[in-house]
């Protein structure tokens, strides 16, 4: 058992080689519709998963919320069945029929099982292609958004996110939240929800990924039927600019009468296309995406017992999104723990990474690689999100190699160049009275 | 309920729901069952779709197993297990799983504290030698304690406190169960977090960390006839022990509605009723599960068509139910209301679905989508190794037994409509019922808020 121990302890660089063998068919049809197939033939399911090129990004700032109001609308009703039917349909066999946007795009899919294929494939196009958007149902969904917003207010962690977008993304649309502001919600009309579909919602801005116990051919055939007559649009015009980085630090303390205080810090950061974003992945696992073994979970949570969780992230959009580290401590404790947060960040930037954390952290990344990709919900959104970024079918093979390549040197100098803690925004929400946070707006 | 020690969970999945179904017919993975000398279970079950391995070790304790005043316990003992042993001291557990890709943690409920790492298939060993050498070699270092109660109470600021809904559910539970363990949640109350010491926590260990209280789970790419001469080699040696008998308090019959209210800062009202039901042991689990499919699974479910969809008066509607329990549970409903509905209102639409189920046998349209919903959501659900082990975990350690997930669909095919409306009439009665609101109060004024520091 000695001999296990001490084998097992040296971190072995596990092998990725099964990851490679995810070798889905691409092809594309007449309109422009990007199709991607992986055959999976272990269980009897099969996921559809479309991606929009569309997201809040695209919403007119004095709309925001629009790509999710025409997200959220696609199921409650098409040219040929009431939203009741559809949800009948769908649900009398088990499956489920789900669309969400987000900022750079929007995801609509259909989980069925193999049976149901067909059907799958019938409702999925059905409502993206035919989505009537009956005036009842706008009024209704619009309703429960306005209700959700309201009651967002409710989670310190939201309240904190969308104070910090602000001061973070300025005029940028990556600002407003996905689902809107109780301010522009209202004033989205029919007809701003049917013009933003006519013009988003075209084969050519689509991807569609497929996934489960189907053959590339059946595939072919069913997308051919179902989407081959979609009509193509115009490819539209994105005009969205580069956010802007802070040039001296931010603070806003919101009042909220809570046991705890909700600490959110940071700034921009990278798009998911910097050719950098091997390098940031490593060393932002380092500093604080790496569970237990990140430097800020040790710090703040491990020895001085400030947090239940704390974490560092960065959205890697289509544009650079924010990097921000965020936690929960008793009120008392904030100054404590925004002392020890900035303390990590400019660890980052003023020490090279050890040896050990270094390899540590590739070989996590490589070697959980497997279990990132290990249902078929899980390979159909990395597959279309491979292909929205255009990171190219050879990602499975060469994900280990990026990351394996990143030096110490790489990561100290993506730490100076992309972390910065003199130009940060930071947002407290809690009892400002027994925070007493030292940063002053 | 289940606490994980790092992930959050919905806000309103309350205790623990599992939406996938076991037992099917379709394609049912082959479970191998053995029994080591020392009484541990062992289950093993080949999946070699991708290279990938899920370990999950469950010990048959919860918050269901704490006394009055230790309310807590397991959960600190959870957090516990993660600060060493000899051979691995503080911080190297999840390093090291980490370090060679893997992710680990660990969840208590109230009847039960789990662990588990997800692996690369060639990596299976680490974890069962971490997990056999965390089941007789704690330290629970005194120090150590003193950190992470902190951190505990942290999560309970975060989970409860400062969160309106769990807070109410947190009170409905301790007015439902007024003697019964599940009284007290499983993250435990303040003053019992501070009272708590480390020969609690050590009797607690040694009481319930013995491998005849264990079953261990392996799921996914490895041959178990190779496996099993390891995890033999690696758990045999641990000596088992008589483990102290389960709660003796049962729960008295509810005679009358109970309610309870809470008053926060909140923006809108929160309702929930509650409703005290069987487990798996009784015949009836059943219909109860495919009514609660029936009453609150999707947009075609009665109370979201009913609440949300027509009369517009909630913006969220549900219903849990799980059979998979140790001792008998609630069935609970619960409506976020509008803002500007009555709340009233709202609890009124609730016991109006339940009173159609009592009045009128649900269409067969209904019964057979629940059914196939269940079907589905078992099929699913195989699509992931880590939910495979958790069904069978689940089932095995409240007392059901792992075969319990292979005859559960053909005893849900046979459920009729007859029986959904004995079971809706026999169980969801006023006078069991406890209900709880959430009547949202202003923010207190911003000098009383800011004038009293106190620390």
């Amino acid at each position: 058992m000695a001999g296990l121990l001490l084998g097992l302890s040296l971190a072995l660089t596990p092998a990725p080689l099964q990851a490679a063998d995810i070798n889905p068919v691409r092809f594309v049809l007449p309109n422009g519709l990007t199709v991607l197939v992986l055959e999976q033939h272990a269980l009897p399911l099969v996921q559809i998963h479309a991606l929009i090129k569309a997201g809040s990004a695209q919403d007119p700032a004095e709309k925001a919320g629009l790509a999710n109001l025409v997200a959220s609308l696609l199921d409650e009703g098409t040219g040929s069945r009431t939203a009741k039917q559809i949800a009948d349909q769908i649900e009398f066999v088990g499956g489920t029929l789900a669309a969400q946007a987000s900022e750079d795009f929007t995801t609509a899919s259909a989980r069925v099982l193999k049976k149901d294929t067909e059907l799958g494939f019938e409702l999925l196009a059905d409502i993206l292609r035919r989505p009537a958007f009956p005036e009842a149902e706008l009024k209704r969904v619009r309703s429960e958004i306005l209700g959700e917003i309201a009651t967002e207010k409710d989670d310190p962690g939201q309240v904190a996110a969308k104070v910090f977008n602000e001061l973070v993304f300025e005029e940028h649309p990556y600002r407003w939240p996905v689902n809107g502001t109780e301010a522009t919600v209202p004033k989205i009309t029919g007809r701003d929800i049917l013009i933003f579909f006519l013009r988003q919602y075209r084969p050519n801005q689509t991807i569609l990924t497929i996934v489960g116990d189907i053959t590339v051919e059946q595939a072919r055939q069913l997308v051919t039927k179902h989407f081959g007559s979609w009509k193509q649009g115009a490819s539209p015009v994105r005009t969205a600019r580069t956010p802007r980085p802070l040039e001296k630090p931010v603070v806003r303390l919101i009042e909220k009468d809570l046991t705890q205080s909700t600490i959110m810090l940071g700034h921009v950061g990278i798009s998911r296309t910097n050719p950098d974003f091997y390098a940031v992945t490593v060393m932002n696992y380092i500093l604080g995406a790496g569970g237990f073994s990140s430097r800020l979970m040790d710090s703040i949570r491990d020895n001085q017992g400030l947090a239940y969780g704390v974490g560092s992230h960065f959205e890697a959009n289509l544009m650079p999104g924010a990097f921000f580290i965020s936690l929960q401590t008793r009120n008392e404790r904030a100054n404590q723990a925004i002392a020890g947060v900035l303390t990590e960040l400019n660890g980052m930037r003023n020490a090279p990474v050890t040896d050990e954390e270094l390899a540590d952290a590739k070989a996590y990344l490589i070697g959980s690689f497997p279990l990132r990709l290990d249902t078929t919900a899980k390979l159909a959104e990395v597959l279309s999100l491979v292909e929205f970024y255009g990171l190219g079918l050879d990602y499975f093979t060469q994900y280990p190699r990026w990351i394996e390549r990143v030096t110490k040197e790489d990561v100290l100098r993506v730490a100076k160049q992309y972390l910065r803690p003199s130009n940060y925004a930071l947002v407290v929400v809690g009892n400002l009275a027994k925070a007493k946070v030292t940063q002053k707006p | 309920m289940s606490l994980s020690r790092w992930l959050r969970t919905p806000l309103l999945v309350l205790p623990f729901v599992l939406f996938l179904w076991p037992g099917t017919p379709v394609q049912a993975s082959t479970v191998r069952e053995s029994i080591l000398a020392n009484g541990m279970k062992v289950l093993l079950v080949e999946v070699p779709k991708a290279p990938v391995v899920t370990v999950q070790i469950w010990y048959r304790v919860g918050s269901r197993n704490e006394v009055m005043g230790r309310a807590g316990l397991s959960h600190m003992l959870e957090h516990m297990m993660f600060k060493g042993t000899e051979r691995y001291p503080k911080g190297t557990f999840s390093r090291t799983i980490r370090k060679n890709g893997g992710n680990d943690n660990a969840f208590t409920s109230q009847d039960y504290t789990a662990y588990f790492e997800n692996l690369a298939a060639d990596r299976v060993e680490l974890g069962l030698e971490l997990e056999a050498d965390r089941l007789r070699g704690l330290l629970l270092d005194e120090k150590e304690f003193q950190l992470e109660r902190e951190v505990v109470k942290e999560e309970r600021r975060l989970r409860t406190e400062d969160d309106p809904q769990a807070f109410l559910v947190e009170s409905l539970f301790a007015q439902a169960f007024l003697m019964h363990p599940y009284h007290w949640p499983v993250i435990g109350w303040f003053p019992d977090l501070n009272a708590m010491t480390r020969e609690d926590l050590k009797r607690h260990y040694d009481s319930y960390y013995v491998p005849n209280n264990a079953t261990l789970l392996v799921v996914g790419d490895f041959k178990a006839d190779a496996l099993l001469p390891t995890i033999t080699r690696l758990f045999e040696p641990i000596p088992n022990k008589p483990v102290p008998p389960p709660p003796a308090a049962t729960e008295p019959e509810q005679r009358g509605e109970r309610r309870i209210i809470v008053k926060r800062e909140a923006q809108v009202p929160f309702v929930m009723a509650g409703y005290r039901m069987p487990n798996y042991t009784h015949e009836d689990s059943y219909p109860l599960t495919i009514l609660e499919s029936i009453l609150s699974n999707g947009k075609s479910s009665r109370l979201y068509r009913s609440l949300v969809y027509e009369q517009k008066i909630a913006l969220a509607v549900g219903g849990e139910y799980s059979l998979l329990q140790a001792d008998p549970e609630l069935f609970y409903l619960y409506a976020v209301v509008k803002p500007g509905q009555k709340v009233e209102r709202v609890e009124q639409a609730l016991y109006r679905e339940l009173a159609r189920l009592q009045a009128t046998l649900p269409t067969a349209q209904e019964l057979q989508r629940a059914k196939n919903q269940v079907e589905a959501s078992y099929i699913f659900g195989q699509d992931s190794n880590f939910r495979q082990a958790m069904l069978l975990g689940q089932a095995e350690t409240v007392g059901a037994g792992w075969r319990h997930v292979e005859q559960f669909l053909e005893r849900i095919q046979r459920v009729t409509a007859e029986d959904v409306q004995r079971v809706a009439r026999r169980y969801f009665v006023e006078e069991a019922r406890t209900v709880g609101i959430l009547i949202p109060t202003p923010p207190p004024p911003k000098s009383a808020a800011q004038g009293s520091p106190q620390s």
